[in-house]
């Protein structure tokens, strides 16, 4: 249900780290939350934002919500086939609906880990 | 759920609840030096005294003015199908109904209103409709800059000075910018608004036919604001729209339009019905309501809202618009309208008005001391000089029952003597031929 290979951020967004790169999307207990996703607004390539800072939106047929940067630093891809595909971030949040690349700047700082993120998880849940 | 006041009983049921005595009471906090002395009110009257006096004051308005007032708003034939079909009881209603379980002939009155105004304007998407012109207007700008994160807004100066005014105030309190081109004799300096777009540029904003009645093709200005991801709006007269060059077709990404002359009385300055329609690229900046068309689950066809993401009830603080609302009957009215004259008699009402105004212009122009203003092709409206100032004209002869116009110099500065005359399919060619002998006596 929580991949244990990932670092999470308390606003639902997974990392996955590679090196200098890091793999953002949202997390499968957000996607649920949201119900089927109708529209993805994602940040364009070169863009850079801190940690924390606002950086696109996601929209379902009942509500729409923010997505939060989880690290610092500049996007280098963004994935395209959520513009005409939102509902991949329903099936496969972890995988093909991942939603873009950072070049991380500096280390990244107060992510969780599968636990961690379990705990969130749990609180929200009731 | 009926709306009925309510009754003694209810009332001293609800003060028991609250556990007041009475409705003074509950009133209390409020102390008397902060309560109204007085709501100024005349006591009230029979409906026999009522109706008189009502009709007294109606008496007082010049309703049989021969009027060649434009500006905007356009005093065109309405076929008596508008009327008859729009004033059925069950289109009012003091709020539109929304809900698709219960309102399936409401959302499929605006979904259809959608579609005309969308084919009109040659544009992809539209909403419900907002207040007014100059609304969808400010509307346009802010959906340009909420798209680019930008600031700063080109607008012509031969844009309607009303709506120049209406978006000054809107934005008095927000972080907008405008830059304002010059109008060149009338004419819309499309080299001057090229000259004014760069990367810190939100949106421009022109209009066709402009205020002076110059027709316009922006394709050109629309590309080079493209070139720099600038939001290219363009506010539109319907009725020319019939027969010029769609706002879609010259690539504009918004296309805003007054729909007044589409089947509303001039009625004293409203309501009117802002007409908005856009490009899909743009449709999740589009504030307001927006009717879909989708299957149930049994694969009927059947109206809904579409993409609330956007609106404040989801929103909340990040919604595009604060409006919820729209002009619903008005748009019912447009659409009842466009689909009485079809396209042959929306191109056919356009034409005649133009070949009206053409008239006009060569009889005005023939007056001594009267020459044309607005330079370039014109559509039902113009711009002429005067010898004198406009004020003078419109006085003399609008005390003879002709309106003559709009006096430019209410918003031009140094165009004093410019008088701006409309003529629709009920212009005759008699009242004209009467307006430019009032003209040559008033001139003498």
């Amino acid at each position: 249900m929580i991949p244990e290979d990932l670092l999470y951020a308390k606003t639902h967004e997974w990392v996955m780290v590679e090196g200098d790169i890091a793999t953002v999307g949202i997390t499968q207990f957000a996607q649920e939350q949201l119900g089927d996703l109708t529209f993805v607004e994602l940040p364009e390539v070169g863009d850079t934002f801190e940690a924390g800072a606002e950086m696109g939106s996601v929209e379902s047929v009942k509500a729409a919500s923010e997505i939060y940067a989880p690290v610092s630093g500049e996007v280098i891809e963004v994935n395209a086939e959520l513009e005409d595909a939102p509902e991949k971030v329903n099936e496969e949040p972890y995988g093909a609906g991942w939603m873009l690349k950072f070049r991380i700047k500096g280390d990244p700082e107060g992510l969780l880990d599968a636990e961690g993120y379990a705990a969130v998880v749990e609180s929200e849940a009731h | 759920m009926p709306f009925v006041p309510h009754t003694e009983d209810e009332v001293r049921e609800m003060l028991a609840t609250i556990g007041v005595d009475s409705v003074e009471d509950l009133f209390a906090e409020i102390t008397p030096d902060m309560r109204p002395k007085s709501f100024d009110l005349p006591e009230g009257l029979s409906e026999m005294e009522v109706l008189s006096k009502l009709e007294g004051l109606a008496a007082k308005n010049a309703i049989n003015s021969v009027s060649f007032l434009g500006a905007g708003f356009y005093d065109h034939y309405i076929p008596a199908a508008v009327d008859a079909l729009t004033m059925r009881g069950e289109f009012y209603t003091a709020y539109t109904p929304y809900q698709p379980e219960a309102s399936q002939g409401t959302l499929q009155a605006i979904f259809e209103y959608q579609t005309a105004v969308t084919r009109l304007l040659g544009m992809e998407c539209a909403n419900a409709s907002v207040y007014d012109g100059g609304t969808a207007l400010y509307e346009a700008l802010m959906m340009a800059v909420r798209k680019t994160k930008r600031r700063k807004i080109v607008v012509s100066e031969a844009l309607n000075p009303i709506y120049r005014v209406m978006l000054g105030s809107y934005t008095s309190n927000l972080d907008v910018e405008f830059v304002t081109v010059p109008h060149k004799d009338g004419m819309t300096d499309i080299e001057g608004l090229k000259a004014a777009l760069d990367d810190s540029i939100a949106a421009v904003l022109v209009q066709n036919p402009n205020f002076f009645g110059s027709i316009n093709d922006f394709t050109e200005l629309f590309a080079a604001a493209k070139a720099v991801k600038a939001v290219s709006v363009v506010s539109a007269y319907p009725v020319l729209q019939a027969l010029l060059k769609t706002p879609g077709a010259m690539g504009a990404d918004v296309a805003v339009a007054e729909g007044q002359s589409l089947g509303l009385p001039l009625s004293f300055g409203g309501p009117y019905l802002g007409i908005m329609t856009c490009t899909k690229p743009m449709v999740r900046q589009m504030p307001g309501r927006i009717v879909g068309r989708t299957t149930d689950t049994e694969g009927r066809t059947g109206y809904v809202l579409t993409l609330q993401a956007r609106e404040q009830h989801i929103r909340r603080q990040k919604a595009t618009s604060n409006i919820c609302s729209n002009q619903s009957l008005c748009a019912l009215r447009a659409l009842v309208h466009l689909c009485a004259l079809g396209e042959l008699g929306l191109k056919r009402a356009a034409r005649v008005s133009v070949e009206r105004a053409h008239i006009c212009a060569e009889k005005l122009t023939a007056v001594p001391g009267v020459s044309l203003l607005t330079k370039g092709a014109f559509g039902n409206e113009f711009a002429v000089t005067l010898p004198v100032n406009a004020f003078e004209v419109i006085a003399k002869l609008t005390e003879r029952g002709y309106v003559p116009g709009f006096p430019l110099g209410r918003y031009f500065e140094g165009l004093e003597n410019g008088l701006l005359v409309a003529c629709t399919e009920k212009t005759s060619e008699e009242q004209i031929g009467i307006f430019a002998e009032m003209l040559r006596g008033a001139l003498k």
